[in-house]
């Protein structure tokens, strides 16, 4: 899948409009291919649901390991993008991506 | 990372010309993205007035010898020598300058390091204070033997990059036998003390496992550790990087 960024520049289209030339567009530019992808596991399809929209798999995959108890941490991170980012996931959702993440990574 | 030229004006010369007021105690950055979620904050960033006025810290309108390309920013992003990426807003589009510090949410709750000496508290516990996160600690890596690569015996040219928060780098140190000895490397051309310097070094492996390691030290004698140290966040990470080859 290829995503695409489309930007309108106000000060670069204020600058060409002072300038005389009246060609203004808006900037289309083709991202990269997504270069991280998640490891496949049970409940896979709510995190595609809920996480993928504000970012890449390479936040999970960087996370620390080793935790003591995998399934709190993951907890606490849902419960963090929920309280703190806004994040807009269904309480129905939330243990299946914490199962998800616990018995994945 | 990336390691870029960077064409544009020094922060200091616009702001000397819109004035900064005696009392200023930050200088705030906008930029023209917003957050996918309208409930996720919006990205600004700040800096002292005496950093952003230090003549170093740059508005770049161009990259490599072109306009900075979209996802590098453009039309316009902020360069902070030295300092973690987290502060170069890209799509620059709102300078303020304001008379308290500043309580953004990516400033006051997020980026943010153990204020003690190493930026690290012992693993698992909560800093006592914290401060924004600023300079790049010293890091070098082995940037041409990926890990678990499988080499021929006899000798092998490493090559990698080395780079710190803006003392420059004095020394660049190989090791193939897990740390217990160092060999300096020669090091690359000085692009200036912000740039990744590189560096290389011939090596001789036996047949046989081994553990490729590379240190650097800065000119303020700064080096890297040879364990990881430990942050709630998990930034500043700058442990010796370790590369497991096979030569058969």
């Amino acid at each position: 899948m290829t995503s695409r960024l489309l930007l309108a520049f106000p000060l670069a289209i204020a600058a060409i409009a002072a300038s005389g030339l009246v060609t203004a567009a808006p900037v289309d530019y083709r991202l990269p291919e997504e270069t991280a992808a998640f490891k496949p596991g049970r409940n896979l399809e709510a995190v595609r649901n809920n996480c993928t929209g504000c970012h890449s798999a390479d936040y999970i995959a960087t996370q620390p390991r080793g935790q003591k108890n995998k399934k709190d941490f993951w907890q606490a991170e849902v419960t963090k993008m929920i309280n703190v980012y806004g994040a807009p996931i269904g309480e129905a959702d939330v243990p299946a991506i914490v199962d998800y993440l616990a018995s994945t990574y | 990372m990336g390691n870029a030229r960077w064409h544009g004006v020094a922060l200091k010369a616009v702001l000397d010309r819109a004035g900064v007021q005696a009392g200023a105690k930050q200088v705030t950055f906008n930029g023209m993205d917003g957050p996918v979620m309208d409930t996720t904050p919006d990205f600004v960033k700040a800096l002292d007035p005496d950093h952003a006025m230090d003549g170093e810290v740059m508005l770049a309108y161009g990259m490599n010898g072109e306009d900075l390309p979209v996802l590098n920013g453009f039309p316009l992003r902020l360069i902070v020598p030295g300092y973690y990426g987290t502060y170069w807003v890209k799509h620059l589009n709102e300078i303020t300058v304001i008379d308290t510090v500043f309580d953004g949410f990516w400033m006051k709750s997020a980026y943010r390091i153990p204020d003690t000496p190493c930026g690290c508290v012992e693993p698992g516990t909560a800093p006592k204070a914290t401060i924004p996160i600023n300079r790049l600690t010293v890091r070098s890596f082995i940037t041409n033997v990926t890990d678990g690569a499988k080499l021929k015996p006899g000798t092998t040219m490493l090559k990698g990059i080395a780079f710190d928060g803006g003392k420059g780098i004095k020394e660049v140190a190989v090791s193939i036998d897990g740390g217990k000895s160092w060999t300096p490397a020669r090091l690359g051309k000085d692009l200036g003390k912000y740039s990744f310097r590189e560096w290389k070094l011939p090596v001789k492996l036996s047949a046989g496992s081994h553990e490729l390691r590379v240190r650097a030290t800065n000119n303020a004698g700064d080096t890297q550790p040879g364990e990881p140290r430990w942050n709630p966040a998990g930034y500043l990470r700058n442990v010796v990087e370790t590369v497991r080859v096979t030569a058969a």
